[in-house]
């Protein structure tokens, strides 16, 4: 087999089962051979889990994460894509704002811990705050970016057509950097998933993170900890191929292709 | 289709005039003219062809003349007004880069046509559509088309608004030699029946020799007008006959190009 073969079906699904499989089977020997009292073995991951599906305090958990994810996220959406537009826009205002930007944006936002919660106290709106510092530079500066880059034949085309600029942003340069903006939506969302769980464990009392460092805390029960962490994990490829559907739309898809 | 039509008649009137239009781009200090004081006037309706070689500023001058630059010197007027800046009446067709790629087919052509009443703008997309033969593309979006297609939705695209000018930049440079030489019939039939003002940028002698009603031969940068060759053939141009062959050798020789490779 060569690396330009397509590879069949049965090998898209069979090879990287049995990568996870063969992980799994090391995992629980490992945790067999070491005769860890603490780390708990897969087996017992699945107990945990299904111990906390049973007494409902999963989905609880689950749509408070998922709802801080959405107004924090959306609130920097909401905020972002104008203020990069605007920013990507006018180059002058971007020369202005853009050494604070690039200082504020390479601070993580659990730094940002302390200061949350003198703002907004212990509870939702702290959480919420941080998502959306997570995820408000990476949606700014994609769109930044996205507006500085379209090609100025299509600017020219807009402006021959007689365009007002108010026209030429929403009918041109919004949808012409649109491919390059969902790019940067989707690191956001990405920032913005591991954001809430980081700031779960220390803002509020519910919520997957707050799961993983409540399992830890009650009783040390390490199989509740690892069932919690494996569905972090699934939750954000879920969001993340969920987001990755938007790049199919046919008129953002030109964006997303090598061919032209 | 008569002969009288296919070349330029003296009582045309004029459309376009360029006067003493000089250019020179400023960068890093260094002063570079690109066009020196050149004067050409345009009949409506005519077809010329700016020759010249490649960077000697052609487009440039056709920038200038759709309003995108403005020149460092001289007057550059369209129907008898100065010509300010871009204008829906007079359309700059790019190679097919220019054509939106997040619109089908349908959304490119009805771009410029959005202060139109819809049922209007429908019939115009339809029309349009059909006269460059892009029946049955109506819902594709440009990534599927072929580049002769794209070519094809463009120019359709710029005539759908209704210009009386097309400017025209090296449009069928990036084409196969075949599809070229269908895109040019293909411009000629439109022209035959729209009558627009076509300035066609091209570096491709026999291209411009085989469409245009006069070529206009232009120098090495700064650009100079080296000279206005009247083609007098009547269309469609039989490209073996005898004047054919000779206003092509001819331009060939002003350029300094002997014609054996």
């Amino acid at each position: 087999m060569n690396s330009l073969a397509e590879p069949r079906k049965w090998e898209k699904l069979f090879w990287p089962l049995l990568a996870t499989g063969l992980l799994l089977a090391l995992w629980h020997y490992s945790v067999i051979w070491t005769a860890t009292k603490i780390f708990p073995s897969p087996r017992d991951v699945e107990k945990g889990l299904a111990e906390l599906l049973l007494h409902h305090v999963l989905w609880g958990d689950i749509r408070d994460s998922l709802r801080r994810v959405a107004i924090g996220f959306g609130a920097a959406v909401f905020l972002g894509i104008p203020l990069g537009l605007t920013l990507g826009w006018y180059p002058a205002a971007n020369q202005v704002v853009n050494p604070v930007m690039q200082i504020l944006r390479p601070i993580s936002p659990i730094a940002w811990i302390p200061v949350a919660i003198i703002f907004f106290g212990i509870g939702d709106s702290a959480a919420i705050f941080l998502i959306f510092l997570g995820a408000f530079f990476p949606i700014v500066v994609a769109c930044i970016n996205g507006v500085s880059n379209v090609p100025s034949v299509y600017r020219r085309a807009g402006r021959n057509f007689g365009l007002t600029p108010p026209q030429l942003l929403a009918k041109v340069v919004f949808p012409a950097a649109l491919p390059q903006i969902l790019v940067g939506l989707r690191i956001a969302l990405g920032i913005a998933w591991l954001v809430v769980v980081a700031a779960e464990m220390i803002a509020v009392d519910s919520g997957l993170g707050y799961l993983v460092i409540d399992s830890r805390n009650s009783g040390k029960r390490y199989d509740l900890v690892v069932a919690a962490i494996l569905l972090i994990g699934v939750i954000g490829l879920v969001l993340d191929f969920g987001f990755r559907r938007l790049e199919k739309i046919r008129s953002v898809r030109w964006g997303f292709r090598n061919e032209s | 289709m008569s002969v009288k039509e296919s070349f330029v008649s003296p009582v045309l009137k004029t459309k376009l005039s360029v006067e003493n239009v000089s250019m020179t781009f400023k960068r890093d200090g260094n002063s570079t003219p690109v066009l020196e004081n050149i004067n050409l006037e345009v009949g409506d309706g005519e077809f010329v062809c700016l020759l010249g070689p490649s960077g000697c500023g052609k487009t440039t001058l056709l920038n200038a003349m759709a309003g995108f630059l403005s020149p460092t010197s001289g007057e550059i007027h369209v129907g008898g007004e100065s010509v300010r800046g871009p204008d829906p009446r007079r359309i700059f067709v790019f190679q097919e880069r220019g054509v939106f790629p997040w619109l089908t087919v349908e959304g490119n052509i009805g771009f410029g046509l959005f202060k139109l009443p819809r049922g209007e703008r429908e019939e115009r997309i339809a029309h349009y559509i059909k006269m460059v033969g892009l029946q049955g593309f109506e819902k594709a979006y440009p990534p599927e088309l072929s580049g002769g297609m794209k070519q094809r939705l463009e120019v359709a695209r710029a005539l759908a608004v209704n210009p009386d000018m097309l400017f025209l930049d090296e449009p069928f440079g990036a084409l196969d030699s075949i599809t070229r030489l269908v895109m040019r019939r293909e411009l000629l039939r439109i022209w035959e029946a729209e009558r627009k003002t076509i300035i066609f940028v091209t570096h491709d002698i026999d291209e411009a020799v085989q469409l245009a009603d006069r070529v206009v031969v232009m120098s090495a940068r700064p650009a100079t007008i080296q000279q206005i060759v009247d083609i007098d053939i009547p269309h469609p141009r039989d490209i073996s006959s005898a004047r054919y062959l000779e206003l092509r050798d001819g331009i060939f020789k002003q350029i300094g190009l002997a014609h054996q490779v």
